[in-house]
């Protein structure tokens, strides 16, 4: 079944009769190829590429719950390829081409936005940490504007530019940057993946991993026994729990990471902003809602749900970046769990079982890399060897304290990031 | 989330800092070598469920704690003074 306008007027006249599911709903094989632990976004995409880039179908997605229904379905939908260290920079550039062709590639509409992201700066220093950033930007062949304050007030008239504490003294435009639609982002790699034979069995957790001299043989389920020769592990904030079913403990933390939404409003904000120094972001959904979050809540948690110290926290920058959002009512707020890594950075690599593969540490920055992890993942579990923009994404940088990647330069430690 | 400081009582959650898991207090020998050290720095259990963590009572009596605490509903079950367990 194929997507098109006409279509849409087809059905639209013959009172959408002709809809189809999107995906079949298979009862588990006894046997796979590969096996995709984690039927979220980066695990879609990873049996999307792994069919699509590697002719490998013979693939099943496990997923404990239903599609869309974790992270992918829980998050701020900020797309954006913005980032400043070697490693980092190639990974989201990648990705954010990826974005760009999505929606013809999946002929599925995601709703992919460009339509910009703001970092404001409120200091001499600041303004010149994001001219290097925007720097770095240009040089990986992406886009950045670094605003004055005039240039900031002509994009976004409603902040408060002279706050006392916080005065705007400009911004850094990435104009590519901008917000999809994240839950069929989920449903257009699912279907995708579908359409090209990979099995998606929900309602099936993996309860253990089969692993016989170093060698993976295949996954215990609540719906039986399947074995496979590669099994690769993508299930972000549950990541600790899965790894320890194969005796691995990962450099992961899983913490909690607030985000809330208003009542629909009329168009107001037009781009992504990020307000750094309150540890804030905002951008309004296609629905009107203002989609906004701050930062962790700092300590380790998979309640799905916050306390209220951050959601105070992250009201008083709202009001002190732009004091109309007080005429808004918030509709409702939750939590994600997100796998924090030391660094900070996330983990695309082997283990040490031969066929286990890892895909993790995405801390609170998943949604955008959606296409590029999978499509690094799929790579590494296909052809054995890393693809080059996630190369540097390895298990063993905190050992070896080599190639690690702290974008925030606060130290790689689990409770700074 | 409240935590009860042994020294200053219950208390919100806001004057404690977090530090992360409680194997922070269990240091390898310098020489213990690389695994040693790369488990105690960054490989973690990360329990869903009890789980031990430290905090420092910040904006209150300075006091480290080994606070239990349960990851998956935010119940704090106990928490008892670091210098304490050093004691020992």
């Amino acid at each position: 079944m194929r997507f098109s306008g006409l279509r849409i007027l087809k059905e639209g006249l013959t009172g959408n009769k002709g809809w189809q599911p999107h995906w079949r709903d298979p009862a588990p094989k006894d046997e796979y190829d590969i096996v995709i632990i984690g039927g979220g976004g980066h695990g879609l995409s990873t049996a999307y590429y792994l069919a699509k880039e590697h002719g490998l179908t013979n693939v099943a997605v496990l997923e404990k719950g239903y599609i869309g229904g974790g992270n992918v379905g829980r998050n701020t939908t900020i797309v954006r390829a913005n980032y400043f260290l070697p490693g980092n920079s190639e990974f989201y550039s990648h990705s954010l081409k990826l974005w760009e062709s999505l929606e013809q590639d999946l002929n599925y509409n995601v709703m992919h936005s460009q339509r910009g992201l703001i970092n404001l700066f409120h200091s001499d220093g600041q303004r010149d940490a994001f001219a290097r950033r925007g720097n770095a930007m240009i040089n990986q062949g992406d886009d950045a504007i670094l605003l004055d304050r005039d240039g900031v007030r002509k994009h976004l008239p409603y902040l408060d530019f002279d706050n006392v504490r916080f005065p705007i003294y400009g911004g850094l435009l990435h104009p590519r940057g901008g917000t999809a639609r994240h839950d069929a982002v989920a449903w257009g790699y699912a279907r995708g993946a579908d359409m090209r034979g990979v099995d998606l069995i929900q309602n099936c957790e993996v309860t253990g991993i089969d692993i016989e001299g170093g060698v993976v043989k295949g996954v215990q389920t609540t719906r039986g026994a399947i074995r496979a020769k590669k099994v690769g592990i993508v299930v972000a904030g549950r990541s600790g729990q899965v790894a320890a079913m194969a005796g691995m403990r990962l450099p992961v933390e899983s913490h909690i990471l607030q985000a809330f939404v208003t009542e629909g409003l009329k168009p107001c904000i037009d781009h992504v902003v990020s307000f750094g120094m309150g540890h804030f972001y905002i951008s309004q959904s296609d629905k009107g809602g203002l989609v906004f979050g701050g930062d962790l809540d700092f300590y380790a948690s998979y309640a799905s749900r916050g306390n209220l110290p951050m959601k105070e926290h992250v009201m008083d920058a709202a009001m002190t970046l732009m004091p109309m959002i007080g005429k808004a009512r918030v509709l409702r707020s939750w939590g994600g769990i997100m796998d924090m890594t030391p660094d900070g950075s996330p983990i695309i690599d082997k283990t040490g079982i031969e066929g286990i593969y890892i895909d993790c540490g995405w801390c609170y920055g998943g949604f955008k890399a959606v296409p590029g992890s999978g499509f690094s993942f799929a790579h590494l579990i296909a052809q054995d060897r890393h693809h080059a923009p996630a190369a540097r994404f390895r298990l063993d940088r905190f050992r070896t304290g080599r190639g690690l990647m702290d974008e925030e330069g606060t130290g790689a430690q689990h409770n700074l990031h | 989330m409240r935590i009860p400081c042994p020294i200053c009582g219950e208390r919100d959650r806001r004057e404690f800092y977090y530090q992360g898991a409680a194997v922070m207090l269990d240091r390898p020998a310098p020489d213990a070598g690389e695994a040693a050290w790369d488990s105690y720095l960054h490989l973690r259990d990360n329990p869903a469920g009890p789980t031990q963590d430290l905090w420092f009572h910040e904006a209150g009596c300075g006091a480290w704690l080994v606070v239990e605490r349960d990851t998956v509903t935010h119940e704090v079950i106990s928490a008892r003074l670091v210098e304490a367990r050093d004691a020992d």
